[in-house]
């Protein structure tokens, strides 16, 4: 918690913003070099991975009735269990972002790590949490052989589930090159785009929320 | 002892061999089925194994392994691209040469089976989109782009890896297929509800799921690795509209794939989850809903097309500029041309099934939307045109493609507003006028843009011009043998017969689709003069040789490096004053400088993870279209383990010292000092050394 480093927001203004989202700014200059390409690059992936969201929502909403006779959503969706994982990812979202401006303004590692840590925490919980769900739902008959509406549901359901499996691993992952090599340039424009997908994935869970638990059970 | 046999091999059985039937019942008919599917097994494994005993005996592994399979160079991965794609075509044209033989003895009968010949007409259409399609054109855009804005290699040079080694599993694994059959049954567009286990419950389906997968994933990275290029590594000045307008035409494409791609990545994902965990997103019963199948592919389908027309129009721009001594006309209008093409692609895929149910008045607006695009192409058609008037035309043999393309695909484009009427469209659809338009669009346009572009830049990938005779014998046999073998299909269609007929009963067909099976002979010689093209050229290269670089009198920056470039493309990135960059500095007798000084370059160092991320694609496609679960187990990890390993390797590039980048470039600038110049009279004999008589006066000599 000692050294922070000096400049303020009134240095960024010289160095235009080159990416949308957080720039790490001059003092990280070595980084900034090759880390517009990659940011870049990560912003058109993710509005690739935004289109198959996208098809699999509007076929969700299709699928609708087709329940076949089967269990609907007022039937499978728990309200409560919905509500704190969708309060466990948004707090991730939130240590997340103090890790990234951690990652910005201090030098010491230690701080960058443990909100790291808190937000893998969070991830894992989340994920424990949507399986139990799962879980819960197959208990009441809701398998996706059972109709096209929970075929629907688990197409789309997962696909977020596996995103954040793997943001974890990729979380992972960047830690055991930060115990190797530290917070070098590698990492850090890793972290830049891990952070986009992490919120990215906030995002889609917000529409998962709305359409599918808030308007399932509405 | 059958479940450790089922363990290791899954579903797979004796009875993939292809022969099988034909040793279990030997009928005439099987026999002669049997024949024809070992044939073509036995092709495969000879090839396959004639290529290892030659790399063997050649001594050529380790060449082999560090300068092309693990090069993160773009030019390398570019040029793999098209050898794979080479290779598919060969396969997929002689498919179309069976199933017009079998049409053109069809009446009453025929010689193959029903699901051979489903068998052939979905490997044709899925060989013919994804794994020459598509390869080839990523493997253009992979050569020239960088190329052309002066970069030294695309953004991310190791997931251009990964993209060829997708490709390459996927092209595996439809090779594969014919060794241990079957392939699916459904067309290359694989509707369900007839995809679903419940009516193909055999494997493949599955064979033509993973390789589309796998092709599809790989072209997603390319078009962002494209996209991402364009956008940030141009040379300093290259302004957008300073593009050239391949380049342009690169980002389009680019831009569809990074869009476009996403929907089939989705419903094949859907199919598998009906065919391995029980899903119900397309069955007939328990809700299922087949549309959404199709909406969904064909939201993938349409914007597909102009993926693969938007390329070549590209390249053609190109060609008629180049080889007509002018300046492309109307640039400006050709750009946003292309640019309204790519928006309103995604605005018609509805097309594709006018007959299935939807209200009239939907089918009218997307009628009317597809009709539109009619608009933006005639501008294109034009503006060619106006680029060859009064130009110093030179009938070389890019050029012979690209005036056989303006006429046969204006033709095509007509029979497409034809079908873009629904009520028309009613009467047609399914028919062989469809098979005829599609043909009309993608023979003429994508694979004779393709060839063109390979006749224009094979000197500048590999130093000598390839040979010009067999090239127009082949150019010309490709144009008359498309005639003849789809021309009869529109007549064909108006009569009634539908796609995909194993066999007919009217005889008034008969004359028809004999002439459409002498057509298929003639393009499979038209593929055989290719094949000497290339042996030829290569036997004279020396004669041919042009390490000069400039063989066309071109325009864009890709013609101001030595014949192959170095691998770091120009020793200091140009500052580009305008557009045809290169023409501006010959004319301005600014080519051919030193540089000031030479700077170390510094490069992508050499990385396995295509090569890895190529076996474990195959064998996890394998592994899923047999149930063969150890494999796909294994192949996951592995590639998880590699991808996290690739995360902790930090010296992912090498230096080129300046001295080595300097002696290259005055080794080659005292070659072009030795060298004659040509004007454009001689550009097809061996005087053409690659160093054209500068411009007089803004006029190509």
């Amino acid at each position: 918690m000692t050294s922070t480093t000096t400049h303020r927001p009134a240095d960024q203004a010289r160095s235009p913003v080159r990416h949308p989202g957080l720039n790490l700014g001059p003092s990280h200059q070595e980084s900034e070099d090759v880390r517009e390409e990659m940011v870049f690059g990560f912003w058109v992936f993710m509005m690739s991975d935004v289109i198959i969201f996208g098809l699999l929502f509007a076929t969700y909403v299709v699928m609708l009735g087709g329940t076949a006779g089967g269990p609907g959503p007022s039937d499978l969706f728990e309200m409560k269990s919905a509500f704190i994982e969708t309060m466990i990812l948004l707090v991730s979202s939130f240590t997340f972002g103090m890790a990234s401006l951690a990652l910005k303004y201090r030098t010491d590692r230690k701080v960058l790590v443990i909100w790291l840590v808190v937000t893998l925490l969070l991830g894992l919980g989340f994920l424990f949490f949507e399986l139990k769900d799962f879980h819960t739902m197959f208990g009441k008959g809701g398998v996706p052989s059972r109709s096209g509406f929970i075929s629907a549901f688990f197409s789309l359901v997962p696909l977020h589930g596996l995103h954040v499996t793997g943001a974890c691993i990729w979380l992972i992952a960047i830690l055991g090159q930060i115990a190797v090599y530290g917070v070098d340039s590698f990492v850090k424009t890793a972290l830049l785009r891990l952070a986009i997908l992490w919120h990215f994935l906030d995002i889609i869970w917000i529409g998962i929320f709305s359409l599918v638990y808030l308007g399932g059970l509405s | 002892m059958t479940d450790v046999w089922s363990f290791i091999f899954g579903r797979l059985g004796w009875d993939a061999l292809p022969f099988w039937d034909a040793i279990k019942d030997p009928t005439t008919f099987n026999i002669i089925n049997g024949v024809i599917a070992g044939g073509a097994a036995g092709l495969v494994l000879l090839g396959a194994l004639a290529t290892v005993v030659w790399i063997t005996w050649a001594g050529k592994w380790r060449y082999l392994w560090t300068e092309w399979l693990t090069s993160p160079d773009h030019k390398k991965i570019g040029i793999m691209f098209i050898v794979i794609a080479m290779v598919m075509l060969s396969r997929a044209l002689i498919e179309a040469v069976f199933m017009r033989a079998q049409q053109a003895v069809g009446l009453d009968g025929g010689f193959l089976s029903p699901d051979h010949f489903g068998e052939f007409f979905t490997t044709h259409g899925t060989i013919m989109i994804f794994f020459m399609a598509m390869p080839f054109l990523t493997g253009m855009i992979n050569y020239v782009m960088p190329l052309q804005i002066g970069a030294r290699d695309l953004s991310f040079p190791i997931m251009n890896q990964i993209s060829l080694g997708l490709t390459a599993a996927g092209a595996a694994i439809v090779m594969i297929s014919l060794v241990l059959a079957p392939f699916s049954t459904g067309g290359w567009s694989g509707y369900p509800p007839y995809t679903e286990l419940a009516y193909s419950p055999d494997a493949g389906v599955d064979y033509w799921i993973w390789a589309v997968t796998l092709s599809t994933l790989s072209s997603t990275l390319s078009g962002i690795n494209f996209a991402v290029t364009i956008y940030k590594k141009r040379a300093p000045g290259m302004k957008l509209f300073r593009m050239p307008l391949f380049t342009w035409t690169a980002l389009c494409t680019a831009i569809l794939m990074i869009f476009g791609m996403p929907p089939l990545t989705v419903v094949t994902a859907l199919l598998a989850l009906d065919r391995y965990l029980d899903f119900h997103m397309f069955t007939s019963d328990l809700g299922g809903n087949m549309m959404n199948y199709v909406n969904l592919f064909w939201a993938f389908g349409h914007p597909e097309v102009y993926i693969l027309i938007l390329l070549p129009f590209g390249i053609y721009s190109e060609v008629f500029a180049t080889f007509s001594g002018k300046r492309l006309y109307g640039y400006t209008s050709l750009v946003i041309a292309t640019m309204c093409i790519a928006v309103l692609s995604f605005t018609v895929w509805l097309h594709h099934f006018f007959t299935m149910g939807q209200s009239a008045s939907i089918n009218a607006a997307f009628g009317i939307a597809t009709m539109l695009i009619g608009i933006p192409t005639g501008v294109k058609v034009y503006d060619w045109m106006l680029t060859m008037y009064r130009g110093r035309i030179r009938i070389s043999v890019p050029m012979i493609y690209a005036i056989g393309f303006i006429m046969l695909f204006v033709l095509g484009g007509l029979t497409g507003i034809i079908l873009a009427t629904p009520s028309v469209d009613y009467q047609v659809h399914n028919s062989l006028f469809l098979i005829a338009h599609f043909h009309n669009m993608l023979i003429p346009g994508t694979l004779f843009g393709m060839l063109s572009a390979t006749n224009f830049w094979f000197p500048k990938a590999f130093g000598f011009r390839l040979e010009e005779r067999w090239g127009r014998r082949a150019a010309y046999a490709w144009i008359i043998g498309f005639m003849l073998a789809f021309f009869p299909l529109y007549a064909l269609g108006v009569m009634g017969m539908p796609r995909r007929s194993l066999t007919f009963f009217e005889p008034a067909y008969l004359p028809w689709t004999i002439a459409a099976g002498v057509g298929a002979i003639v393009i499979l010689f038209a593929m055989l003069f290719l094949l000497i093209q290339l042996w030829v050229s290569v036997r004279d290269r020396h004669s041919n040789n042009m390490f000069a670089g400039d063989p066309w009198d071109g325009r864009s920056l890709e013609w101001a490096t030595s014949s192959p470039p170095p691998e770091y493309n120009f020793p200091v990135i140009p500052e580009i004053h305008s557009r045809d960059a290169y023409m501006a500095e010959k004319e301005q007798g600014k080519a051919y400088q030193v540089p000031d000084e030479f700077p170390d370059i510094e490069m992508p160092s050499n990385s396995a993870m295509g090569v890895i991320i190529a076996v474990t694609g195959t064998a996890m496609a394998f592994g899923l279209t047999w149930y063969m679960w150890w494999l796909v187990i294994l192949s996951g990890v592995v590639t998880l383990v590699a991808v996290i390993a690739r995360g902790f390797a930090r010296k992912t590039t090498r230096t080129i010292s300046g001295d080595e980048v300097r002696r290259t470039h005055l080794a080659w600038l005292e070659h072009i000092r030795r060298t004659t110049p040509v004007d454009r009279s001689k550009e097809q004999t061996s005087e053409n050394r690659g160093l054209p008589v500068p411009p007089v006066e803004g006029a190509v000599q």
